[in-house]
């Protein structure tokens, strides 16, 4: 590197390009936390879906599949599985939902096994409310088709 | 060795190495079950498999990184650490509950792990990476304030270079970012966006800082190259990296409910995150083309040179091949993202760790090098993992261009299922494990160098002279 260029020159643009992008980076999450509430339709996040929620992390859900293309590559993404599977029918993919949860695990050998969370149907109802609900979410038209 | 603090290091490298042999044995499970899909089920279920995988990672780079500042600390600011005893302690505190934190995941289900460590007080539970029980969190938390109350006022009290100086911020950013974790919203879109601020702001941002000033001590120890010189390159190589970095964790917010101008932002700043990694690189070569000395401990330095190309290969190519929004639209979440993480974190943090150890170990024993015998076997181990990740990076990459095609592209009616596109995979995945076993035999031939080295120990050159050179 030439003479010219110093090392406190370097350590300006470090401890000032820092600075600087980390100060945007707040201001944008600022924007970004304002906008949040519309997009993903707080007002119906209701208690149910919140305890959905507690009901995906307390059993790892995410250990194995993805949500919104986040989490494990094991198995399918869930963040579009009320359109995959419940058609748009919030009652059809309640008792679908159910039903799937009590069949598990499935015997067929060599198949990939979700394990039974014995899980009581409130329990059920509440993580298929919380599915419907992240499903409403606006994430800029992801994924691309119904299969996630 | 010439500060008798630096000694403490030791436990942190030797259980760092245990952690690694452990997260290989559960990496090749994970493999397994990819494939055999009830392999181990339901002792070990998938999701347990990984929790392991991962979270023995991120312990044992932490575990690598503490040894390394212990390491390197007393050196740079040229007096003893603040306190060893601290260190110590510290060191049975983070190991009690890291292996306390495993056994749970394997020995109960992660519901009851959940609800025997309180987990409904204070839920921060059940996320990716972010899956220990609330309690080891806290622990976590105090371990790091503890270290950084060590390091800092080591700092203070001796010479101010600036790979200390840099570390110190990395370390500082690290345990601020971890406090993220404990904020768990009800609303996902919000979980999630604050969850990057531990995970990306983590490995694309603090860590770098770390990864560069272990780096750059490493160069000017194998060198001898003028520090000024080092100096200026470390800070233009972290200054790109909080620049490109910081806006980049928007690569991150493109489809999690976040508004649509990070498609812009996310693309435009994480295209610039290869540019850090490529200037390491330039730095490492054009480091050991000026040097001054040839050093004994070529093994270190191949473990060092190897991460910046290994670095630059996994978080730059790797990242960038799917970090533009119209290409991440079709590859978010598939088998691309596994393949970039597995060669990301191995090429900047994994080789770093094993660079550091590689340099210290010798000089923690009395001697500046290992003998030749064990020192051509460390860096056959090397080449050994770097060729076998990298098969597994290829392999994946081919696993997520075959998913990607048969599942993302077509449209509703002609795309196939989740499932059915992974047995359209299966035959990839058998690669990428034979690939797995060839990285294990890496690691099994990496760990045999240290006992060669300590059956071989006629050290290549007295330690004393190392004194005058450095």
């Amino acid at each position: 590197m030439s003479e010219r260029f110093t090392k406190g020159m370097a350590r300006n643009i470090y401890y000032g390009g820092g600075m600087f992008f980390m100060l945007l980076f707040i201001g944008l999450t600022v924007d970004t936390v304002v906008a949040i509430p519309e997009r993903e339709n707080r007002d119906m996040l209701t208690a149910e879906v919140e305890h959905g929620k507690e009901l995906w992390e307390k059993n790892n859900c995410v250990g194995c599949h993805s949500l919104l293309g986040e989490g494990a590559y094991f198995a399918p993404e869930l963040g579009n599985v009320f359109d995959r599977r419940g058609m748009g029918n919030e009652e059809a993919f309640h008792a679908y939902f159910s039903a799937w949860m009590k069949a598990q695990p499935i015997g067929v050998p060599g198949r990939r096994k979700m394990p039974q969370f014995n899980l009581t149907d409130e329990e059920h109802r509440a993580l298929s409310e919380f599915l419907i609900w992240t499903s409403r979410i606006d994430t800029n038209e992801w994924p691309p088709n119904k299969e996630g | 060795m010439k500060y008798a603090s630096q000694s403490v290091a030791k436990p942190y490298f030797a259980f760092a190495m245990i952690l690694f042999v452990g997260q290989i044995v559960f990496g090749l499970i994970l493999g397994t079950q990819y494939i055999i899909g009830d392999f181990m089920f339901p002792e070990i279920p998938f999701n347990v498999a990984r929790m392991v995988h991962t979270n023995l990672l991120i312990v044992w780079l932490l575990f690598g990184f503490m040894g390394a500042t212990y390491f390197l600390l007393p050196e740079e600011t040229q007096c003893e650490l603040h306190s060893p005893l601290l260190a110590k302690i510290l060191f049975w505190v983070f190991a009690a509950a890291g292996t306390l934190t495993i056994i749970g995941y394997l020995a109960v289900p992660y519901a009851t792990l959940a609800e025997l460590t309180g987990n409904k007080y204070f839920p921060t539970m059940g996320r990716e990476f972010l899956e220990q029980p609330t309690i080891t969190k806290i622990g976590l938390a105090l371990v790091f304030i503890g270290f950084l109350f060590n390091v800092i006022m080591t700092v203070l009290k001796g010479r101010k270079t600036v790979v200390s100086m840099v570390l110190t911020t990395g370390l500082i950013g690290l345990a601020a970012f971890w406090m993220f974790a404990f904020y768990n919203p009800a609303s996902l879109v919000m979980d999630k966006y604050f969850w990057w601020w531990v995970v990306h702001l983590w490995v694309e941002g603090v860590w770098e800082l770390i990864l560069g000033a272990i780096l750059a001590f490493i160069l000017i120890r194998t060198t001898g190259v003028d520090r000024e010189v080092v100096e200026k390159w470390l800070y233009l190589i972290i200054a790109m990296a909080l620049i490109s970095g910081i806006l980049g964790t928007g690569h991150h917010f493109f489809f999690i409910g976040a508004p649509e101008y990070w498609l812009w932002i996310g693309s435009i700043f994480s295209a610039i995150e290869p540019l850090p990694f490529f200037m390491m690189m330039v730095f490492a070569f054009s480091m050991l083309k000026q040097r001054r000395r040839d050093h004994p401990n070529k093994a270190a330095v191949t473990w060092a040179v190897g991460c910046t190309i290994m670095a630059f290969l996994g978080a730059g190519v790797w990242g960038f091949l799917h970090t533009l929004a119209p290409v991440n639209y079709y590859t978010h979440g598939t088998q691309l993202t596994a393949a970039h993480g597995h060669l990301a974190f191995y090429g900047a943090y994994v080789m770093i760790v094993l660079a550091i150890i590689s340099y210290a170990w010798p000089i923690l024993h009395g001697r500046q090098a290992n003998s030749l015998q064990s020192q051509r076997l460390e860096i056959a181990s090397c080449w050994t993992m770097s060729i076998s990740m990298l098969l597994i990076t290829l392999l994946l990459t081919a696993a997520g261009v075959v998913q990607i095609w048969l599942q993302r592209i077509p449209d509703d009616a002609g795309a196939l299922g989740f499932m059915a596109t992974q047995d359209a995979i299966t035959v990839i995945y058998w690669m990428r494990l034979a690939a797995g076993v060839s990285f294990g035999i890496g690691v099994f031939m990496y760990l045999a160098s240290f006992v060669v080295a300590a059956r071989t120990s006629e050290p290549t050159e007295p330690l004393l002279a190392e004194g005058a050179m450095s």
